[in-house]
């Protein structure tokens, strides 16, 4: 097993470095240079945009600059913000722990709905709950999270005034302070976690429904087991394994909409600060968020392929 | 008393295209300690007819609309599949045709024997694992207490379907259910298997019921014979009788199909294929279902279905031919 | 079905909408603004008084134009990759996989805002505010959602180039483009027009939800996203300019999807119980 996780480590890594290569090279292509308003600002004196760009190695050929790059960000230097005057590590540190809640319990969510929900409908297919599930699960995943969110807030907050929709996050403790943090994450966790309840719901299902017919059910039934027993041992377990790795396709839609929903409940994760970047020009923040975005979506990857090694004894013991 | 005694079963599919009668009146008893064969070819009706007994057929489509199954004095058709499920396994044991995919990947054979043992007898999971290593040694397993906690893929056909025997005979059941137990293995593991499937009876003294198409497995291992055609029993006799003295034309097209190599050279004959294909079972014709390949087809024969008649002791058969004679 | 002609309604509003309802997308009465819909403006009006019917026929044109213009893109380069990696049997095969899966796991929207980032300014110069923007939204977004189609395509020819009569065409010697382009590409369709159904419903979205965060389209180009965009921050006073744009992407994107299912059940029968 342990071997196992090694080895993939070791095909995360080139994709990493894959990734980090199609960033660079977008950078390059991109007309202008990142630093043409520092270039055309008469202000600042010709010798030092010449020393600002030997710093940054802008006359190097684009290989050694590539090298220049990943060595630095590998080292922790993520450049500085021209906008808020931090270093980018520093405010992408400090902005993360924000995102990862939001998508860590909208997933949660997600799995708390869509595995009950595609357990249950592939159970009785075609029956009434299977076809209102299957219609909800359509009409889920074809409403843009930024039509979902604005239709939560048009309900909770606007007409009904439960819920607040502006997101903040002022430091504070207590039952109070951790109520009204709980209460304000409700309805972006939602909208996140029920557009992606929807797509999960369908791919449970059809797993489901694809396991249910195998022969080692019949097995299973034939030893007397029940009903429940051999859905969940026999039929849930083995449909998990295909089902891991379509959720982990699905992580860069998912931080996709993370970024709306930041953006929509002005949530401050790393994602509106992505838009506030682009927004404000701020190069260096855009392209280490891009590339955060990036190693998520590989980080989540591996993980799932630890748990489909986990859940299929035949991939670890090769 | 019979052990098993079906009487006039009926398992209909319902498709888009109509009522598939896959089994349309069958009559079939076993005693106990019995090995009776049930022959025919793919389709005719016989792995429905097995799976039925304990409602494995998928429900729906499918669906038991007439007759009984009496097992022990006992009609299991209106049972609830959870009133079945102490029934299964306990008292009738199955074995599926595949041994590739008839095992859960994701589980240890060991889990897949003891969790059998563990729905139906009072044991703790260590005398549940004791068990099952016992009877993988009885299944001659080669290092069972190693083996048992093996995933399938780590064992070939041959062992598999040993495990499958394992698994349908762990809480000794009275009856044991094989369906083409040997026909996905190679020649020489099908004798083997055939060997312990005997072995595994005399000891436990169960009766077993075999699902073949193969004329040679049932030579070598039945007492009584069923033969099947389109859903229906065609003929019924003790071994040496059916071979010895087929009546109905479809069984003694399916003894003539046996190749022989004990004849020598001048003897030899031309190996005899059945003309034609098993009939689809939607909205059959009146009258006989072999008729329109049976080479004594009578005009009878379109127009009235034969009856399954006692011809002389302990053999049965449906063709209007014996009535000419 | 009923997609079908929900979709053919929507297109058929687009098109011709302009020419019946004749009022200007950029007239402006503040007067007039923030009116819930009425004879006179019957989706209502914004802030600024502009009719918002008008300016949701105009956005209609463009969402629906960038969905279908994106797919053709995703769908060629998707074909081209994926007949590639399928008919080339040694390490061609292997990258152009690795690419395809290279791509799959990149954070597509987070690339998508970088790319118009630093691309805007550039094509704006060359092609005109909306021209430009245009282009670069159509070949971003189909520039990344070509993966499917070609995993879709590369795993059509792995199976037909075995089959038969393909084997036959060989035999006889049909070069490897008359191979592809007679025998295999026309067996492949099927699951990508499938593929590029769904893929013209995903160009919508992408679309919307860039101009939703205020990177798409110029703010006087009036698209279904960016009509949205304008009116999250009214909610409470206009819901009904929220509501008109977020229910036709909804709309355009479900039957759209709907269809792609309807085909694919169409055109696979073994998914049809």
């Amino acid at each position: 097993m342990s071997q196992y996780i090694l080895r993939r480590l070791m095909i995360a890594i080139p994709s990493l470095l894959g990734i980090s290569v199609v960033l660079f090279v977008v950078l390059a292509l991109a007309p202008g240079d990142p630093f043409s308003e520092l270039a055309t600002n008469p202000n600042v004196p010709p010798e030092v945009q010449a020393a600002l760009r030997a710093k940054f190695g802008l006359d190097d050929p684009i290989y050694l600059r590539y090298l220049h790059w990943i060595t630095a960000m590998a080292h922790g230097d993520w450049g500085f913000s021209f906008v808020s005057r931090v270093d980018v590590d520093t405010l992408i540190l400090q902005r993360l722990p924000t995102t990862l809640y939001v998508v860590g319990s909208s997933q949660l969510l997600a799995l708390l709905i869509a595995i009950p929900v595609g357990v249950y409908a592939a159970t009785r297919p075609y029956s009434l709950f299977d076809q209102l599930a299957n219609t909800f699960a359509f009409i889920g995943f074809s409403l843009p999270t930024f039509f979902t969110g604005i239709l939560f807030i048009l309900v909770f907050s606007v007409k009904l005034d439960w819920l607040p929709f502006v997101y903040t996050s002022v430091p504070g403790s207590g039952i109070p302070w951790l109520l009204e943090m709980i209460r304000q994450a409700i309805m972006p966790v939602m909208v996140l976690g029920l557009f992606q309840a929807a797509s999960m719901t369908r791919f449970v299902r059809s797993a489901m429904l694809d396991v249910i017919r195998l022969d080692y059910v019949t097995t299973a039934r034939a030893k007397g087991l029940g009903q429940a027993k051999v859905i969940v041992k026999h039929v849930m377990r083995n449909a998990m394994i295909p089902v891991v790795t379509l959720i982990a396709l699905q992580m860069p839609a998912v931080f996709g909409g993370a970024i709306v929903t930041e953006q929509i409940f002005r949530i401050p994760g790393i994602g509106s600060l992505l838009i506030s970047s682009i927004l404000a020009n701020d190069t260096p923040v855009v392209m280490a968020v891009t590339f955060v975005f990036a190693c998520l979506v590989v980080l989540f990857n591996l993980i799932a392929d630890v748990l489909y090694g986990w859940l299929d004894p035949r991939i670890s013991f090769r | 008393m019979a052990l098993l005694d079906i009487k006039g079963l009926k398992t209909h599919f319902s498709t888009d295209a109509g009522v598939l009668q896959a089994v349309d009146g069958v009559d079939i008893s076993i005693n106990r300690g019995e090995t009776l064969c049930v022959v025919g070819e793919s389709g005719c009706g016989k792995t429905v007819t097995a799976m039925s007994i304990l409602k494995l057929i998928a429900m729906p489509p499918g669906k038991i609309v007439e007759g009984e199954i009496m097992f022990e004095g006992r009609d299991l058709v209106p049972l609830s599949s959870r009133e079945l499920d102490d029934i299964r396994a306990k008292e009738i044991g199955f074995i599926f045709q595949e041994p590739m995919t008839s095992l859960n990947p994701v589980l240890t054979i060991g889990e897949q024997i003891a969790e059998s043992l563990r729905r139906h007898e009072a044991v703790t999971k260590k005398q549940a694992l004791e068990r099952t290593i016992e009877m993988l040694k009885l299944v001659q397993i080669p290092n069972a207490a190693g083996r048992v906690h093996h995933y399938p893929h780590q064992f070939s056909g041959g062992m598999r379907q040993r495990v499958m025997i394992a698994m349908a005979l762990a809480c000794r059941p009275k009856l044991v259910i094989a369906d083409e137990p040997t026909t996905a293995l190679d020649v020489t593991i099908q004798a083997q298997i055939l060997d312990l499937l005997q072995d595994m009876k005399e000891r436990f003294g169960m009766a077993v019921m075999l699902i073949t198409h193969a004329m040679g497995v049932v030579a070598e291992t039945a007492q009584r014979v069923v033969v099947m055609y389109a859903g229906k029993v065609v003929e019924e006799a003790p071994v040496d009788e059916l071979f010895g003295n087929p009546r109905h034309p479809y069984t003694q097209g399916l003894i003539r199909s046996i190749p022989r190599i004990d004849l020598d050279a001048e003897h030899k004959t031309r190996l005899e294929a059945i003309g034609g294909s098993v009939p689809i079972l939607i909205n059959p014709p009146p009258g006989c279902r072999f008729a329109p390949r049976c080479k004594h087809a009578m005009s009878i024969c379109t127009e009235q279905e034969p009856r399954l008649r006692e011809i002389a002791p302990g053999h049965r058969m449906a063709c209007h031919l014996g009535d000419a004679s | 079905m009923i997609s079908a002609v929900l979709l053919l309604l929507l297109i058929a509003a687009v098109v011709i909408g302009p020419f019946i309802w004749r009022v200007s997308i950029s007239d402006i009465d503040v007067v007039a603004g923030l009116q819930g819909p009425s004879l006179a403006h019957p989706f209502g009006t914004d802030d600024l008084g502009q009719d918002l019917l008008a300016r949701m026929i105009y956005g209609g044109r463009i969402s629906l134009a960038v969905g279908l213009a994106a797919m053709l893109v995703s769908v060629f380069v998707g074909t081209l990759i994926g007949a590639l990696a399928g008919m080339s049997r040694g390490a061609l095969g292997y990258a152009l996989m690795w690419l395809t899966d290279l791509f799959l796991s990149l954070p597509q929207l987070p690339l998508l805002l970088m790319l118009i980032y630093l691309f805007r300014d550039g094509l704006k110069a060359m092609f005109g505010p909306e021209g430009g923007i245009f282009i670069l939204i159509v070949l971003v977004i189909g520039g990344l959602r070509w993966m499917p189609v070609a995993r879709l395509v590369r795993a059509q020819f792995l199976s037909l180039r075995e089959k038969e009569f393909v084997e036959a065409a060989r035999a006889l010697g049909a070069s490897p483009v008359r191979q592809v382009v007679r025998h295999i590409l026309p067996n492949a369709l099927g699951p990508v027009i499938i593929a590029g159904t769904i893929d013209v419903a995903a160009a919508i979205i992408a679309e919307s939800t860039l101009s939703f965060l205020g990177l798409g389209f110029p703010p006087d180009t009036p698209t279904w996203g960016r009509i949205l965009y304008d009116a999250k921050d009214f909610l409470d006073i206009g819901p009904h300019w929220a509501l008109f744009p977020g229910g036709a992407i909804f709309i355009a994107v479900v039957a759209i999807n709907f269809i792609g299912d309807g085909l694919r059940d169409a055109l696979d029968a073994r998914k049809v119980i």
